[in-house]
């Protein structure tokens, strides 16, 4: 019987013979904690009587969520942070490197075939790159960082299988929000996603880690890509380490099959207050806005960056309504000062913030008003999420947001390109 | 185990995330899961926190827990004296921190059960009893694993027992 990518990545890092449903305990190969989860994977860790991390080569802590601090609260975790990381001489990532999804695939952290946990959710992104990474708790964190191992249940696999050419105006974010809309917020709940097809292997790798970052979003526990030539340039481009790309043998067993054609696919939308409220663009277009954001581990790369700036070049944010930015990594941000592109977007009206999540999880850097309604290129639109539990948060693509915030109102992305 | 308490049910059932369970204005900033706990399911009711009783329940409906991977939010249900939350069906990493917080999950079918009902939940037997009700409701019973971590009180002792995973 052949295997899956999830199942072949833990069975080599587990040395059995892992199928769906079984418990393996596997070797980890890099694991991460954040600020708003590494304070108490600290404290477990020293409940447990930790002493040393393993390996504080395969340790990293970024300081993404509340950075720079906005208040006491926030600062005594980030010293717990710092002087723990000192102490165990473990990489930190302090204020304004970035989102820990864009510096861990960034650094070189992580390379196809590994087996990664991250106390973040989203750490699912990295299966754009063949990384089987998933999102744990703060003990399951403290756990690996002292034995090195975590105990996995093997999912089972739902394939995409994505078709046709991606029409002009329309990204890979529009097609992880129909997919999601389409399955639900529980549709792949323990399951791991593979992504494959023409329409996936036509993506950049930027657009890549937008889809595999939202699989959570449905309930996933991974969000796998094959590693092609893209794939392995890009790693090669970011990381010395050594690897071997892992595929689904062709007679895998998946729990089944979904396909799509991206040709016939327009922009989508998020609607409040869940990520599966979803309608294409023609269903809400014309609704006023009152803040916009771009950025975070979704769309705060490069290319959304410069997205953004084509739409904007020469227009102004609409007086009604505010647009702010923030970009994925300190790479980022001055890759694209260089190209002009914070010029560009400065020039419309856009208000930069310090790399990291900015306003996304609300602590600070653009909490909205009651009654205020937000687009934003996030994965997350729950109630309260930006820190208001009476504001309205959408979701949608970065030129979506572009096109938006000129308007002051939803509008369609394709009649700017 | 015997547990005993009453149900508390929010309107929204379905897709409760950990955002509302404990919402980032405080779980960022509030180290002390005590202080936490009196925040616990805020946004979804304002008073939630304060018509707990220890040993009470949460009680919802489909896929609670879902969203971000805070362990504040079990920590918060935890400190605020819920003996266990009882839902249709579970987000996977906050399954996970619950067990590994000694806190159980109860998968069942919720929709006979209002909020305020005298609940009764036998773990060996598998069975809760809606005393309200005069109800019973097969519970699923624990994968091994989990039934070892509720056992051994948690990860954290689970871990210093084992020295290491003994799963």
């Amino acid at each position: 019987m052949g295997k899956t990518i999830a199942e072949k990545i833990l069975s080599a890092h587990s040395g059995k013979d892992a199928n769906a449903g079984d418990i393996v305990i596997a070797d980890l190969d890099f694991m991460i904690g954040q600020d708003g989860t590494s304070g108490v994977a600290i404290d477990v860790f020293n409940k447990m009587e930790g002493g040393k991390v393993f390996d504080p080569s395969k340790v990293a802590i970024i300081i993404d969520h509340s950075s720079p601090s906005p208040n006491e609260g926030v600062s005594a975790i980030h010293k717990k942070i710092r002087e723990f990381s000192k102490a165990q001489g473990i990489s930190l990532f302090d204020i304004g490197c970035g989102v820990c999804h864009q510096i861990t695939p960034e650094m070189g952290f992580v390379v196809p075939g590994n087996l990664v946990i991250g106390a973040d959710s989203h750490t699912c992104t990295y299966g754009a790159i063949n990384v089987f990474s998933t999102g744990i708790g703060s003990t399951d964190l403290a756990a690996g960082m002292i034995s090195g191992k975590l105990w996995f249940k093997v999912p089972e696999t739902i394939k995409f299988q994505i078709n046709g050419k991606w029409p002009k105006g329309v990204f890979s974010k529009d097609l992880i929000l129909k997919i999601i809309g389409d399955i639900g917020a529980d549709g792949a709940t323990y399951m791991a996603t593979e992504f494959v097809g023409p329409a996936i292997e036509d993506l950049s790798v930027d657009a890549r880690f937008t889809i595999s970052n939202m699989a959570i979003e449905m309930g996933g526990k991974a969000g796998l890509m094959n590693a092609d030539k893209k794939t392995i340039e890009w790693v090669r481009s970011h990381s010395k380490k050594t690897f071997t790309p892992v595929e689904s043998d062709k007679d895998a067993k998946f729990a089944k099959t979904m396909e799509y054609d991206v040709s016939k696919l327009s922009p989508q939308i998020a609607k409040p207050h869940t990520v599966d409220n979803v309608s294409p663009i023609e269903a809400i277009e014309g609704l006023e806005i009152q803040q916009g954001f771009i950025g975070t581990c979704t769309n705060g790369r490069l290319e959304d960056l410069e997205i953004a700036a084509k739409i904007l070049k020469g227009k102004k944010v609409n007086a009604g309504c505010r647009l702010i930015v923030a970009p994925a990594s300190k790479s980022i941000f001055i890759e694209a000062m260089k190209k002009g592109l914070v010029q560009t977007i400065m020039d419309a009206g856009g208000v930069f913030v310090t790399p990291g999540c900015g306003p996304c999880v609300g602590t600070h850097n653009g909490v909205p008003s009651d009654g205020e309604k937000v687009l934003s290129t996030a994965n997350r639109n729950f109630k309260g999420r930006m820190g208001n539990n009476k504001a309205e948060i959408y979701l949608g693509s970065p030129a979506t947001v572009a096109a938006s915030v000129i308007e002051g109102k939803i509008a369609d992305s394709r009649k700017y390109m | 185990m015997l547990l005993k308490g009453a149900s508390h049910r929010t309107k929204i059932t379905d897709d409760i995330n950990t955002d509302y369970i404990i919402s980032g204005r405080y779980k960022f900033k509030i180290q002390d899961p005590y202080e936490l706990a009196k925040h616990v399911m805020e946004d979804l009711d304002p008073d939630f926190f304060s018509k707990i009783t220890k040993g009470d329940f949460i009680v919802a409906g489909r896929n609670f827990g879902c969203g971000s991977s805070r362990e504040q939010a079990p920590m918060s249900i935890k400190y605020a004296g819920i003996s266990a939350v009882i839902a249709k069906s579970f987000a996977r990493i906050f399954y996970r921190n619950c067990f590994n917080l000694g806190l159980p999950l109860i998968e069942c079918d919720t929709d006979n059960i209002d909020d305020g009902d005298a609940l009764e939940i036998d773990l060996d037997k598998g069975i809760l009893k809606n005393i309200t009700k005069s109800l019973e409701i097969k519970i699923k019973p624990f994968p091994k694993t989990m039934q070892t971590l509720l056992e051994d009180g948690g990860l954290v002792s689970h871990f210093k027992k084992h020295k290491g995973f003994g799963l």
